[in-house]
């Protein structure tokens, strides 16, 4: 049973780790073709928010909908839509960059593996290091087959965590276009970043986090910069 | 619940107070004398012991099912008594067999036995000071484990035993011996109870202090 | 159904290939697991004389040290490319994670104990292939058991501070009735004559171990593994 949804809605989301405070009523939505910039300093709740996103961290109090469904609701369907790119390029240095998108693949249930591994590597650029062990690797390279591994499944959320760190130009302006093409095809893109130049770029919308809470929300990306400045100015 | 605390309280020290007149009245056992009448601590405590180990699990359980905190206290104040009642019962078990028997340690079964669970919840303990942020659930399984270890440890211990010719015999209970015996573990069990719900309280009020400082961070 | 088995089939293949290519944890558990049979040689042999019943008792011990090993360094590999995350995203079941990680381990453990039991068998000598269907069952049975509750153990320490030391601590407890049983039975079928009703006790027992524990454990490791 396919579940499809259209929007991701943060209700209160609040999450603390021991006394410190990590997320603290956090709310806000995003629907089917935006992308969403998730800004902020580092410590200001962006990775957690994104875990939280991705169901493998549980909110301490508040909810994140799916459409109208809560990740304990929906299940492994839920997930079936997800895609996370997280710091780690999640990959196995072991094997080679085929078996790990044939194995994710598996993992994801899905058919006919053998044609997405291929199409996969070809657009990642890889198709002529298919057999090559990925701790042979350079970052970037690593970072294309990431990204791949995440979209196999064509989720429909996306949530990506500083992607663009460590990517040439080339690999960035393929990144970019290729989350919009995502975007334009109905995905929601969730997508966190300290880099704003980039951001103003990439996103449709932006929404800043500064010590856990939220503290801008930008729907135009032109001011982003400016709008940025301007929370990090104020006194907390 | 809260209203029958102190009454339990008194009511705990009511029969500790009567204890030792009953062991003192109750008849002298054949072989061992008065070196017997540890026995009326020993094993009591040995029982409630293992009633402690199986409420820390089934707690532990519950809170892995639930996530609610309250089972995570329960569990741990469970997890710390059976551990002290371990250690009573693991002092005077040695105490009474070298009296009786002239050995600290022979290796009798249900001795093993619980030295074992004591070992195992002691293991409960060092994760969750150690084990850093997250360990409740972790605990709770090692409670589980712990208690649904419980038979398997028993049969073993005591098939791997009787192998070897027992040098002591644990004798059974005469007459006479039973009341102080049942009166006795009636009292155990209720100051474990009263212990029990002390360190609960005890555990819930760090849990709102906690509170506290996340609200304070707040600002 | 059908799935939950493939995803456990996938798990244990890929670590499979894993451990084939680097031969990393097969390597050195194999070799430690021979030093420790050494060391207790040193400690337990006098004047070319095995101490009675030393043989089983060697055995299942290098098995556990030697397993403890070799789950640590398993886990330690997924912790470090943050894979775990990846396997818990999937829309697979998590009990068929658990399961795979199970039988990847088994392999392993197993292969060990292709070497660890001619090797223990000769330089103690006892006859340990006397009985050579009770003994397989006893292995089998016995090595399911630990690597059942230690792949539990593994799996939810991965994220705790101090998980290198806290496995064992936390493993040995538990496991000591599989460790009774194994050495117990393993004496039983080396003694003259052997006691074959005593090894089918300790075999039923382990039998019944295991049944427990993989309930218990597949029951426990999604709400373990999920924060």
């Amino acid at each position: 049973m396919t579940v499809i949804f259209d929007r991701l809605v943060f209700s209160d989301v609040t999450r603390h780790f021991e006394r410190r405070r990590a997320l603290s009523r956090v709310s806000f939505a995003c629907s089917a073709g935006e992308i969403v910039g998730l800004l902020g300093h580092n410590g200001a709740g962006k990775s957690t928010l994104l875990a939280i996103a991705a169901t493998l961290l549980r909110p301490s109090a508040g909810e994140v909908r799916y459409g109208e469904r809560t990740a304990d609701e929906g299940g492994a369907a839920i997930r079936a839509q997800l895609g996370l790119l997280g710091h780690e390029a999640q990959l196995y240095p072991e094997l080679t960059a085929a078996e790990n998108l044939a194995f994710f693949a598996r993992l994801q249930h899905l058919t006919d593996v053998t044609r997405r591994v291929r199409e996969a590597l070809d657009r990642a650029g890889l198709s002529d290091r298919a057999g090559d062990l990925v701790s042979g690797f350079s970052r970037g390279m690593r970072q294309r087959l990431a990204l791949e591994r995440t979209l196999l499944h064509a989720p429909r959320l996306l949530l990506l965590d500083e992607p663009f760190t460590g990517l040439d130009q080339a690999s960035t302006s393929a990144l970019v276009a290729r989350l919009a093409a995502i975007a334009r095809e109905g995905g929601i893109v969730l997508l966190a970043t300290h880099d704003l130049l980039l951001a103003e770029r990439v996103v449709t919308r932006a929404v800043i986090l500064a010590n856990g809470r939220l503290a801008g929300d930008v729907s135009d990306p032109a001011g982003l910069r400016a709008q940025y400045a301007r929370v990090h100015a104020e006194p907390a | 619940m809260k209203r029958l605390y102190l009454p339990a309280v008194g009511l705990g020290a009511l029969l500790f107070a009567a204890a030792p007149f009953l062991i003192m009245n109750a008849p002298y056992e054949a072989t061992m004398g008065l070196v017997q009448k540890i026995f009326y601590f020993h094993a009591p405590i040995g029982m409630v012991m293992f009633l402690s180990a199986f409420v820390c699990g089934i707690a532990g359980l519950l809170y892995l099912m639930k996530r609610e905190p309250r089972y995570d206290r329960v569990s741990f104040a469970a997890a710390e008594l059976t551990v002290l009642l371990g250690t009573l019962v693991l002092i005077t078990g040695p105490l009474w067999a070298r009296k009786a028997w002239g050995v600290w340690w022979d290796w009798e079964p249900r001795l093993t036995s619980s030295l074992l669970l004591w070992m195992i919840f002691i293991a409960y303990l060092l994760l969750r000071r150690y084990g850093g942020p997250g360990s409740e659930r972790l605990s709770a399984a090692v409670a589980l484990f712990g208690a649904a270890n419980v038979p398997f440890v028993y049969v073993s211990v005591n098939v791997w035993r009787t192998l070897h010719p027992k040098t002591t015999v644990v004798p059974s209970l005469g007459p006479g011996m039973r009341e102080p015996f049942w009166f006795c573990f009636v009292a155990f069990l209720v100051l474990y109870l009263v212990v029990l719900a002390a360190r609960v309280r005890l555990e819930r009020q760090r849990a709102e202090v906690e509170q506290l400082y996340l609200e304070l961070d707040e600002r | 159904m059908g799935r939950f088995v493939r995803t456990a089939w996938h798990i244990a293949r890929k670590d499979l290939t894993v451990e084939v290519r680097s031969r990393e944890i097969i390597a050195t558990t194999m070799f430690f697991a021979v030093s420790c049979v050494l060391v207790f040689a040193f400690a337990l042999v006098r004047e070319g004389r095995v101490v009675v019943d030393a043989a089983a008792g060697i055995l299942w011990i290098a098995i556990a040290f030697a397993g403890t090993l070799a789950l640590g360094r398993t886990f330690e590999r997924e912790r470090f490319g943050d894979t775990l995350r990846a396997l818990m995203l999937a829309p697979a079941d998590r009990p068929a994670i658990y399961v795979g990680k199970l039988a990847a381990i088994l392999a392993v453990l197993i292969a060990v104990e292709l070497l660890l039991v001619p090797l223990v068998a000769l330089l103690f000598q006892a006859s340990l292939f006397a009985h050579p269907l009770p003994l397989v069952l006893l292995l089998l049975l016995g090595t399911i058991g630990f690597a059942a509750v230690g792949t539990l153990f593994a799996a939810m320490l991965v994220r705790a501070r101090s998980r290198d030391v806290l496995l064992p601590v936390l493993l040995y407890p538990i496991t000591v009735p599989v460790i009774i049983a194994g050495v117990r039975g393993t004496a039983a079928l080396l003694a003259e004559p052997a006691d074959l009703a005593m090894g089918q006790f300790w075999i039923a027992l382990l039998a019944f171990f295991d049944v427990v524990f993989i309930v218990l454990s597949l029951w426990t490791f999604e709400p373990l593994m999920t924060e």
